[in-house]
């Protein structure tokens, strides 16, 4: 079996957004750009399962849609340990532009298992992996927190509001993974980082797609008023501003 | 044309962020000049029902299929894209929790209907219609243009609140047949924690960090979430350590909660962390440290140790309570 684990390249989490003039994009500016913190999880659960030689994974390979600029992120995830890495050649405008780009990619090269994060960190859209799986017509599972193979079978863990559940799913599918997909992210050591400048890096040019949605403009968050302090040596005047000045208890 | 709203219920049963979503939905469909179709998957009585009716909902489309027991992404996908075709619908929202984030994407490609995901307002303009959503994980805000015909809208759960609009709604019971090549989740177990507040349905929550210097010590916090009806949560490293379960771990990697109120105890408020906070209407400090971040993002703050104040916090919650 196959594995394709998409990544998306965000700025470092601990980045002061600013935006460009006109405010309709973000100043890249000094910006360290990341593999997305969900798609660095479900690369490494997809490497430890390949590792694991009962699972019957053959290959990990990494999809990014974005412009040459991207590729140290890409880099980054062939030294971490994939074995190979597709790049579509253009600017991701949308989720749904992406999710066709890389449904393109599966129709051209079959995976058996696609793995998306449930977010990425910079347009939060949780959009791209339920997207590419009804483009492909194919089941997906989605707050996917643990995959195992069992006897070649698949077997989920997913989320739900107050509880998991156990799910099984057969391949081809989509699994878009969130926290407890893999324990720490896995770190590129020096002998993967050598090797990852030898590694495949396939182009493809984009499929032509128009985009449905597109941001007019960026906002920073509303300030918050100011802290009002408290004694510790009196949290009862807390619990009544709670009650009669916020309201809240 | 109609404005169409997926109700989720649990057990037959709605929340508040089901009547939430119908509160928004009657919001736009003001707008629009148009009317609300709330669609119900499930086996929900009729007197439940009714109850979409009192936050504005006109009709009610109620789906009771026995293939539809549990979440199937894609075969619920197609029995709402089926309705919302029958009913012309020009924009449907769904809630941004696990269930919207499985189905709204598969939905979009079905409609060919452009989502703005995550959104916290009612659209801020019809022509373009422009939708108002968080990005960059809080630190940032995006005004969204959607330009297909059908508009999707995943709505952040307890961003808009509850509104009364009674309506005699009407209720229609339909059957939608699913092929079975669109079946293909089989959930083997389901495992469900019982009698406790879940997180992100919380109006208060209380959440602790690693200020909290052992897992020994969280009698006092637990007690204080108790008697203000409050859900527990903790900082990434707190669950790590496996000091406390993983379901409470709340930031930009564990769960992103807007509560009416959230009681931050030895947290720093490193900016992941606050990327799963920075929505709650309220936020309360407790700090040993007076120049913690965490002060920055916070209404009320007490300077001081987690160990003495909680539990005097705990005895002024007695008091008045008595
Ligand atoms: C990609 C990425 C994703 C991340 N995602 C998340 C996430 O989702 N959620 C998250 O929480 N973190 C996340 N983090 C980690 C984050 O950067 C911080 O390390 C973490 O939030 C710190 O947790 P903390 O506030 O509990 O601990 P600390 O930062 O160690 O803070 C402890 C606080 O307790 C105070 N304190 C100490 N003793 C006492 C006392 N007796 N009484 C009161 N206060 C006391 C200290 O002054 C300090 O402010 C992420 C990091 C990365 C790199």
């Amino acid at each position: 079996m196959k594995i394709l684990v998409c990544i998306s390249n965000v700025p470092d989490t601990t980045t002061k957004i600013k935006f460009a003039e006109g405010n309709a994009s973000i100043d890249t500016a000094g910006i360290q750009w990341v593999i997305n913190p969900w798609d660095e999880l479900s690369l490494t659960r997809a490497l430890e399962l390949k590792d694991d030689s009962a699972s019957g994974i053959k290959s990990v390979t990494v999809v990014h849609v974005g412009p040459a600029t991207s590729e140290p992120t890409i880099r980054k995830a062939l030294a971490i340990g994939a074995d190979n890495a597709i790049r579509v050649n253009a600017e991701s405008s949308d989720a749904w532009f992406v999710a066709a780009q890389i449904a393109e990619v599966v129709k051209a090269e079959q995976f058996d298992i696609i793995m998306c994060g449930i977010e990425s960190s910079d347009f939060n859209g949780s959009l791209v992996g339920g997207m590419i799986s009804e483009f492909l017509g194919i089941p997906s599972v989605s707050a996917v927190s643990g995959i195992n193979i069992e006897n070649g079978q698949p077997v989920l863990t997913r989320e739900i509001d107050g509880g998991k559940e156990i799910v099984e799913i057969p391949a081809p599918f989509v699994a878009i993974v969130q926290k407890g997909i893999a324990k720490e992210p896995r770190i590129a050591a020096m002998r993967g980082i050598m090797m990852a400048r030898s590694k495949p890096v396939k182009l493809v040019e984009p499929f032509p797609v128009e985009s449905l949605t597109e941001v007019a403009e960026f906002e920073k968050p509303s300030s918050r008023a100011a802290c009002r302090y408290i004694d510790a040596e009196n949290p009862a005047q807390l619990i009544d501003l709670l009650l009669n000045e916020a309201k809240v208890i | 044309m109609s404005v169409l709203v997926y109700t989720e219920n649990w057990d037959g049963k709605f929340k508040k962020l089901s009547f939430e979503l119908v509160s928004y939905a009657t919001g736009v469909a003001k707008m629009l000049n148009s009317t609300v179709t709330a669609v119900s998957v499930g086996k929900v009585e009729e007197t439940e029902l009714r109850k979409l009716g009192n936050y504005g909902a006109n009709k009610i489309i109620n789906v009771n299929n026995e293939q539809l027991v549990s979440l199937d992404s894609q075969a619920y996908a197609y029995v709402i894209s089926e309705i919302s075709r029958k009913e012309n619908a020009s924009v449907i929202i769904i809630s941004n929790n696990n269930t919207g984030k499985a189905v709204a994407p598969r939905l979009s490609v079905r409609l060919k209907a452009g989502i703005g995901s995550g959104v916290s307002k009612l659209p801020l303009n019809l022509n373009p219609f422009t939708v108002y959503k968080r990005a960059y994980s809080g630190n940032a805000f995006a005004h969204v243009i959607i330009k297909s015909d059908v508009k999707i809208i995943t709505l952040a759960q307890n961003s808009f609140g509850l509104i009364d609009t009674a309506n005699n709604a009407t209720i229609e019971n339909i059957n939608v047949s699913v092929d079975g090549s669109l079946l293909k989740t089989v959930v083997k177990d389901v495992q469900k924690q019982t009698g406790k507040i879940v997180l992100t349905d919380a109006d208060i929550v209380v959440s602790g960090g690693r200020g909290m210097k052992s897992p020994d010590n969280w009698t006092p916090l637990v007690e204080l979430a108790s008697l203000l009806d409050a859900a527990t949560a903790c900082s990434r490293p707190v669950s790590d350590e496996g000091w406390r379960p993983h379901e409470e771990h709340t930031g930009q990697t564990g769960k992103i909660i807007a509560p009416n109120l959230y009681i931050a105890v030895g947290i720093s408020g490193a900016t992941q962390h606050l990327a799963g906070v920075s929505s709650s209407k309220y936020i309360v400090a407790i700090n040993t440290d007076k120049d913690a971040p965490i002060f920055g993002s916070a209404q009320y703050g007490i300077v001081g140790d987690a160990m003495k104040v909680l539990p005097r916090l705990v005895d002024a919650v007695k008091a008045i309570k008595k």
